[in-house]
């Protein structure tokens, strides 16, 4: 047995384990659930490790050209504090490096945001209209009347009554278009990777029995 | 002053972020960058802290028998081979970290997300109900999109996959931007909350 | 008749599991595939885009999944690799999800050898970074400040491909394959708006619809959506019996499976309420 072929065994007993939760619950599955967890855990420690801390923190203090930057200690400090949670004792010195990286997420966000799903959705649907053709002035109108009714919908400071409430519901039937079109495409979606590990099972795995029960092929 | 420093921090940093957008130049240009590199570094904690978290959590289920303990070793034992062996021979290509990568833990990834699909399925014949005029229009959609993003909609008429075009294009599009211009605005308004300390849930509850 | 839609009704969720396998198990035992035509698709936008690059070009790659998406971005990840290199594009690769660097490095490298591609004249895997957004708006200002390595540290000075680029303005064009937070979205917000570079993407069915938003606004310079968008991208560019082509015809018959359930599901309801059992 080379070590593809191994592999695609390996894989394969994961994914038929896995898939026995469809019948019921039971000891297969939950093997390789929290074996999933645990071999995944290790992943990202380890690509922290190799791909973070030791380029972006530990070369950066100690340059392989030599000598020593001091500033990268607070970096690492704060990092150290943050997983100071773990022990009830140390846990309230998480909240400084919580406190950074909430401001560092806000200021961020609140500023692009703003910029790109805010003020450019605006200017995209104003600009909507400039488009020429009987259907493109159709399509047009939609979307620019989709889009305000569908924000009188979330606008909660008034009363849905009267030519309010009218507009919230031509909103309504617009967000419900938009949510079937979701629906649809997250059906799609979760086919797509059933229909991968079918290629899978019966393209890459299957054609491996005949060759390991020296059957050819 | 358990609060008073994590809210300047929060408030310091958050400006920080803002004046880079506005003035790219010094010194915010040289506090912004640093402030970025920094934040790699600490939201690294952040990942060890869960894993050491699983870990306790896992050790403890071991010590106190507890539901099911008898399959937390596993999940240790999983940790540490890749552990191990990624310290060992690192990430590169073809190594046994990379080769437990592409022969265990991506096919039981991507398995255990393609369960959905039966799920989705059975919801979909349990749940799914033309019951108004609505619930029929989210359907119509639905089925629409669904007909029109295979060849098979092709196949019944050629017609389908230019509507499911312009539904994406049109309906779908007006609908997904009123919510992201009402979540951004929610986004801009937490967010000063946030740098101004006024929204101070992420500490944890402590007043 | 009624009581049968009664039956049908609380019908044994293993059943339709047991539909729901066979309907994607047999097209592929059978090999079946149905042809998969591409219309005015934001596919074929993101194709046209990339097929205008020159050559010589920088493209920034991001491979912003893990493998619960793999096969729909996978695909995707191939056959765009495949298409830069054809056109003699640079591709410098990277992940804002660790489990992306692998499976970029996967992609890059099987079609590379298969095209005899240099790695760090051709192509180079930077590697996996923290911080998402945050990450983005540094590589603004500098990419080896972020990546002062690749993914297995080699030093920046020492990738001869490297030697051009400085921050993204360096890029003609960033394609985020993406599965969720952080992906296209960050980049379209860090890199696209703030820096004026092109984003084009592909992303999971899921995230698709909101996306579209992007690409009315020209924030985006094209999509490929789900394995529709996979298959897409291997019709235009020529592959023949691509892995995303083949799942079109399993893909088609599922979902007209699944439109049959709701089909019935909805009959065996009217018809209960229409006895009064069901308000």
């Amino acid at each position: 047995m080379n070590w593809e072929i191994l592999g695609i065994w390996l894989g394969a007993i994961v994914t038929l384990c896995l898939y026995s939760f469809l019948y019921r619950d039971n000891p297969f599955y939950k093997f390789v659930e929290h074996l999933f967890v645990g071999m995944s855990a290790g992943y990202w420690v380890i690509y922290n490790i190799e791909n973070v801390l030791i380029p972006n923190w530990w070369q950066n203090m100690f340059p392989p050209e030599g000598g020593f930057n001091g500033i990268w200690i607070i970096p690492g400090v704060f990092a150290l504090f943050m997983i100071a949670r773990i022990l009830p004792k140390t846990a309230s010195l998480s909240r400084l490096s919580l406190g950074m990286i909430v401001g560092v997420g806000a200021g961020l966000n609140m500023v692009s945001f703003f910029q790109t799903n805010a003020l450019a959705q605006v200017k995209g649907t104003i600009f909507s209209l400039a488009s020429g053709g009987v259907w493109s002035i159709f399509s047009s109108l939609v979307l620019v009347v989709g889009v305000v009714s569908g924000l009188v919908y979330f606008f909660f400071s008034k009363a849905h009554t009267g030519v309010v409430g009218r507009t919230a519901n031509v909103g309504i039937t617009i967000l419900m278009v938009a949510f079937g079109a979701s629906f649809g495409y997250t059906i799609m979606a979760r086919l797509s990777l059933l229909i991968g590990r079918f290629q899978f099972l019966l393209e890459d795995w299957l054609p491996t029995i005949p060759r390991l029960l020296g059957l050819g092929g | 002053m358990r609060l008073v420093i994590p809210l300047a921090i929060t408030f310091t940093a958050g400006m920080i972020m803002i004046l880079n957008f506005f003035v790219p130049h010094q010194p915010f240009k040289f506090l912004g960058e640093n402030l970025q590199e920094w934040y790699m570094i600490v939201a690294s904690g952040a990942i060890f802290l869960g894993v050491m978290n699983l870990m306790h959590v896992h050790s403890r289920k071991i010590r106190l028998k507890q539901k099911n303990w008898k399959y937390s070793p596993v999940t240790i034992i999983g940790f540490l081979l890749m552990l191990v062996t990624g310290l060992i021979y690192g990430v590169a290509e073809n190594m046994p970290f990379d080769y437990l990568f592409m022969n265990m833990v991506a096919p039981m990834s991507a398995t255990m997300f393609s369960l959905l699909a039966f799920f989705v399925a059975s919801a979909a014949f349990r749940a799914f109900r033309a019951s108004n005029w609505r619930a029929t229009l989210l359907l119509t959609s639905a089925f629409l999109v669904m007909l029109g993003q295979v060849p098979i909609g092709a196949m019944i008429w050629d017609k389908i996959p230019l509507a499911k075009v312009w539904l994406m294009s049109i309906p779908n599009t007006a609908g997904q931007r009123a919510v992201m211009i009402g979540a951004a605005m929610g986004v801009v308004s937490t967010s000063l909350r946030m740098i101004f300390g006024i929204e101070r849930s992420w500490l944890g509850g402590a007043d | 008749m009624a009581d049968f839609y009664e039956k049908l009704g609380n019908l044994d969720r293993r059943i339709i599991f047991v539909l729901i396998a066979l309907s994607v198990m047999i097209p592929i035992i059978f090999n079946m595939v149905f042809p998969n035509p591409v219309g005015a698709e934001p596919s074929r936008d993101m194709f046209d885009y990339v097929d205008a690059l020159p050559e010589g070009s920088n493209v920034l790659l991001s491979f912003d999944y893990d493998p619960s998406t793999m096969p729909e971005l996978q695909p995707m990840a191939e056959a765009i690799v495949l298409h830069l290199f054809k056109k003699n594009i640079n591709i410098v690769g990277m992940a804002l999800w660790p489990q992306g660097a692998s499976l970029g490095q996967d992609a890059m490298s099987s079609m590379a050898d298969s095209l005899g591609k240099v790695q760090f004249e051709d192509w180079v895997n930077l590697g996996y970074k923290t911080g998402g957004g945050v990450m983005i708006v540094r590589l603004g200002s500098s990419m080896s400040a972020v990546f002062p390595t690749d993914r297995d540290n080699v030093p920046w000075s020492e990738i001869p491909m490297l030697r051009s680029i400085t921050n993204l303005e360096s890029f003609s064009l960033i394609i985020s394959l993406s599965a969720g937070d952080p992906g296209i979205i960050q980049w379209v917000m860090m890199a696209g708006d703030r820096f004026g570079v092109p984003i084009g993407g592909g992303c999971t069915a899921v995230s698709a619809p909101t996306l579209y938003t992007y690409l009315q606004t020209g924030q985006m310079v094209g999509l490929l959506g789900g394995l529709k968008g996979a298959a897409d991208y291997e019709t235009l560019i020529g592959i023949v019996g691509g892995q995303a082509v083949r799942g079109m015809a399993p893909q088609s018959i599922a979902h007209v499976v699944i439109m049959l359930f709701i089909i019935i599901g909805n009959v065996a309801y009217f018809l209960q309420r229409k006895k009064g059992g069901v308000k």
